[in-house]
């Protein structure tokens, strides 16, 4: 295959990359996006490996990694749990950055690589390697940490080193110097050493980064890691001149910093703030008690029959779910209610959140996997002037998204956060395991409102009570 | 000269009403009537001879005397024989009759030479009638009393509540028959706070129950209920034996039941049985409202309230004199809107124009000559199965996506924003070779493409476009690729292993992405 064929199957694939992306502007054409993607992967793939730069000699080696890779992760896909998608999306991200970072180093080590430039071309390709390294290995070191945070194997809890933003400009500071070293040096082996130590400092970094953010601020790193995962795969490609990556890289980085800013203002938070890490600008323990009412009042208990009992009488229900019923997988039961309502003509809708779970569109993903139609699933925004028509409303492990304290108390950490009004329905039942406060650390004046009702417990085995008690 | 219009006192055992009140009294005079009212005729509704007095009536001692000067009389209750014998040769009377059920009194009246408007036989279905409907406004009465009368019996709360003493379920009411006694008693018991259900056999009924704030209970039968004229007919075999099933089950579960089953000319069906009764939690409580044509339950007994089983069933048949205030206003208005029809001249002379639709369906005799039933009405007002209006096309939907956050920015920060990228561009420009130049031109392209793209993605879909950019990222692969073999010999086996580890790890993600996208796009379904 020529090198102009080549290069019009690239054209061909990076149509179909941005076809893919909008196909899924609404869940009929979605299945068919994900298919542009992959038959403009699989163009993408074929046009390099029998295209111009590679030659057969190198063929088996390719075949027998793809395999092995294709292999792993079809057997990941398969196995995974919805409720375990934010690991996994966090695991692929930091294997495209690891992908990106040995890609990286290869080309440094390739001679051919730069054989032939000069000057400021020179000065321009190396410096592209040295910052396809570092977005890779931060991006790498920060999904790492991440997956572990989503998986629970690393603790929830901000690690929030002393001067720890001292720490991170003096690592910015590093970087700069090894990068003017780098540029400097003559041959391989010279440049060797700064870039080494540079990979250790933006590794170091992506974890000491992603070691300070809350778990409840989780869907912004997520899907900033997202953002780098791209980033990386656009300087690989200014790395190798290839327009494909760049464009790829480019789609890819942007959706992921969309994202970002979306589940940022879903929390009427800065993007730099939940960067820098801990909940709030100040960067201090989030209490702001001082000036914060303690809410007044009972906390009212409820027992499961009795919310069968009022779920029964109801005429509108709204369910609003939150990373709770992810973590007790209690999405099935859920459904099982829901259909039940439905089939007595009790109207019952679900309210989502955009930051209700650990990923973007989370709660989503676990509705559409008990099989909840997705027509009955509807945005904040959608959905907020209807609680004061509806009877009853469920709030299934979900806390700081229905905090009224967002909207009522400005010295609240979460003030101006947009959230559910849930408070608004004749009666709301919040479904916790404990009186606990959310990720943010605040307390929520919602329990102790006079129509509110709290079923404590485990989600699943109540939600499981309800059930029986509502066929019973 | 005007005629004069009499409104004796009614002389039914128990019935508390009177045919016409002061404030018609008036609008009569108006009409150009001469009013004559017997003493007494409203005490039992709380209207006394002063006020009627007040309002213009000549007030008369007894009755003999007052049937002999009016040349019309308005009544509630159909005449009884001693009263008939006292109606004026010739004369007029508008009241309640049943022809069907009382032919004697037909008969009779017929020799006095009389002309009788029978106000329960005006055709219900022209809509030019419904103000002179004294059925509908007088059974509104007795439903919103009935449901009075079971609150009064009921030992417990309507509404649920709760209270700082624990939580008060709402009661249940079950309400058999959707007319408008029925229709009366389900927003009477829904504005109380109870939780209604109601039945009837004709479907079309069901919108609205559900309007008024009640649950319509199908039964679980194939069959349309609708008689022709708005009323109900007799149903098959099949769906009554479904119909017994659906109050069995009705009459465990809920705490009153309002029965207002009536079908014309006819016995009133038996739908609660002495077994269902035993079924109900003690201290239920049942309103048989078709008590007076044998009721709607076995265990009725007319006009008494008794305890069975635990549970209190009221037979009233005088639940509109129960509240004989409201029934009489709303009654007299029914008959004031009749005279106006009758005399369109104002003049106090009434002409019963046997054109006119409404009133042919309403006279029952006419100067003695009996001509009831009357021909069938030339159209229904309403097809029983009439179309319903489209529901309302459901509200433009909100655009989906952020159209809020992409709001114009403020002009000032535009400009900085323009400025800082002038600036950077200028440097790139200005230093950078060509050949990175058109790179950087597809990527900035790309930027703003992925940018107009992503926006459009819904929200709910974010955790695909999650995956599947992830699974696009490893495009990363080609990278990789490149470097395994790039001058027809293998490359050095540093850079060699770098190269396939790369492609692994591409691949994992390129293939588990694609696979788990595929995987989540395949349950999301309406």
């Amino acid at each position: 295959m020529s090198g102009n064929l080549a290069t019009v199957s690239y054209i061909g694939a990076t149509i179909l990359f941005i076809l893919c992306l909008g196909g899924l502007s609404n869940q009929e054409t979605a299945r068919r996006g994900n298919l542009y993607g992959m038959i403009g992967m699989a163009i993408a793939v074929l046009a390099t490996v029998f295209g111009p730069q590679v030659t057969a000699a190198g063929l088996p080696w390719i075949i027998a990694a793809m395999v092995v890779g294709s292999g792993i992760g079809i057997y990941a896909a398969r196995v995974v749990q919805m409720t375990q998608m934010p690991e996994l999306v966090a695991l692929m991200h930091s294997m495209v950055g690891l992908a990106a970072m040995l890609v990286g180093y290869a080309t440094y080590i390739d001679p051919s690589a730069s054989a032939g430039l000069a000057g400021a071309e020179k000065a321009i390709h190396e410096m592209e390697m040295y910052v396809g390294i570092l977005i890779g290995a931060i991006t790498f070191s920060g999904s790492v940490i991440a997956f572990g945070k989503l998986s629970g194997k690393i603790g929830g809890k901000p690690l929030l080193l002393p001067g720890r933003h001292w720490l991170n400009l003096a690592g910015l500071l590093l970087v700069i110097y090894f990068g003017r070293e780098f540029l400097h040096a003559t041959t391989v082996a010279e440049g060797m050493t700064p870039m080494i130590v540079m990979t250790i400092v933006s590794l170091l970094f992506g974890i000491h980064m992603v070691m300070a953010i809350g778990g409840a601020d989780m869907p912004v790193v997520v899907s900033m890691l997202n953002s780098y995962s791209g980033w990386a795969a656009a300087a690989t490609g200014f790395m190798l001149s290839n327009d494909l990556l760049i464009v790829t890289g480019a789609l890819v980085g942007s959706s992921g910093a969309i994202l970002s800013y979306i589940m940022c203002s879903a929390m009427n938070r800065h993007f730099i703030s939940v960067i820098a890490g801990g909940f709030g600008t100040d960067g201090g323990a989030p209490m702001s008690a001082g000036g914060n009412v303690q809410p007044a009042g009972e906390v009212s208990p409820i027992l499961a029959a009795e919310t069968a009992e009022l779920l029964r009488e109801a005429k509108n229900v709204i369910i609003v779910p939150g990373y709770g019923m992810a973590v007790a997988q209690a999405q099935h039961t859920v459904y099982e209610i829901t259909q039940f309502l439905r089939e007595k003509g009790i109207n019952v809708r679900f309210g989502i959140h955009p930051v209700a779970g650990r990923m973007p569109g989370h709660m989503n993903v676990l509705l559409a996997e008990a099989k909840v139609p997705y027509d009955v699933v509807f945005e904040m925004d959608e959905l907020n002037d209807d609680f004061p028509q509806t009877d009853v409303t469920m709030v299934i492990g979900a806390n700081d998204i229905v905090n009224p304290a967002a909207q009522d108390d400005p010295s609240s950490p979460i003030a101006g956060m947009p959230v559910l009004e849930v408070w608004k329905a004749k009666t709301s039942i919040v479904m916790k395991r404990s009186m606990a406060s959310g990720y943010a650390g605040v307390d929520n004046p919602l329990f102790y409102k006079e129509n509110n009702r709290m079923l404590f417990g485990d989600a699943k085995k109540m939600l499981d009570e309800v059930l029986l008690a509502l066929k019973s | 000269m005007a005629l004069t219009i009499g409104v004796p006192r009614e002389v039914f055992a128990g019935e508390k009403r009177v045919a016409t009140v002061p404030d018609v009294v008036e609008k009569l005079i108006k009409l150009g009537f001469k009013v004559a009212v017997e003493s007494g005729a409203g005490d039992a509704a709380n209207f006394g001879d002063d006020v009627y007095r007040t309002a213009g009536a000549e007030i008369i001692g007894d009755a003999a005397t007052l049937w002999a000067t009016s040349d019309i009389v308005f009544k509630v209750r159909g005449p009884s024989t001693d009263e008939v014998g006292l109606l004026r040769e010739g004369g007029t009377l508008l009241s309640f009759i049943w022809p069907a059920q009382n032919p004697e009194l037909l008969q009779k009246l017929a020799a006095k030479k009389a002309t009788v408007l029978a106000i329960d036989s005006l055709p219900r279905t022209l809509s030019r009638a419904q103000k002179m409907d004294a059925l509908t406004s007088q059974a509104g009465v007795a439903g919103y009393r009935a449901v009075i009368e079971a609150a009064n019996a009921f030992g417990r709360f309507f509404n649920g509540q709760i209270t700082a003493a624990g939580k008060v379920p709402p009661a249940k009411v079950f309400i058999a028959g959707a007319g408008v006694a029925g229709l009366s008693a389900i927003g009477t018991a829904a504005n109380l706070g109870a939780i209604v259900r109601a039945n009837d056999t004709r479907a079309e009924v069901a919108d609205q129950v559900v309007s008024l704030g009640g649950e319509f209970v199908k039964v679980d039968y194939e069959e349309e209920g609708s008689g022709g004229g708005g009323y109900a007919k007799v149903m098959s075999e099949g769906f009554q034996k479904a119909q017994r099933d659906m109050y069995a089950k009705q009459s465990k579960e809920v705490d009153i039941i309002i029965t207002t089953a009536l079908i014309p000319g006819k016995p009133a069906p038996k739908l609660i049985t002495a077994e269902m009764v035993k079924s109900m939690k003690p201290g239920s409580v049942i309103v048989d409202m078709a008590a007076e044509q044998g009721g709607n339950c076995e265990l009725t007994e007319p006009g008494q309230a008794v305890v069975k089983y635990g549970v209190t069933i009221i037979g009233y048949t005088d639940l509109v004199s129960r509240l004989a205030r409201q029934s009489s206003t709303l009654y007299s208005t029914n008959l004031f809107r009749l005279a106006e029809e009758l005399c369109k001249t104002k003049d106090g002379i009434i002409d019963v124009n046997m054109e006119d639709e409404a009133i042919r369906g309403l006279t029952v005799i006419k100067e003695g000559k009996v001509t009831w039933p009357p021909p069938a009405p030339k159209l229904s007002a309403a097809p029983p199965a009439a179309a319903k209006p489209a529901t309302a096309a459901p509200a433009a939907k909100k655009g989906h996506g952020h159209g809020s956050s992409s709001e114009p920015l403020p002009g000032n920060k535009l400009a900085i924003l323009f400025g800082v990228a002038a600036v950077l561009f200028w440097l790139i420009g200005s230093s950078a070779p060509e050949k990175f130049l058109g790179h950087f031109t597809v990527f900035v392209l790309a930027c703003f493409v992925g940018y107009m793209v992503v926006w459009n993605v819904k929200p709910a879909l974010h955790t695909p476009l999650m995956s599947v950019t992830n699974a696009i990222s490893s495009i990363i692969a080609i990278g990789a690729l490149v470097q395994i073999a790039p001058s027809g010999d293998l490359a050095p086996v540093w850079i060699r292993s770098l190269a396939i580890g790369g492609i692994v790890l591409a691949t994992i993600n390129m293939f588990g992405g694609f696979a788990v996208t595929q995987r989540m796009l395949a349950m999301f379904r309406k």
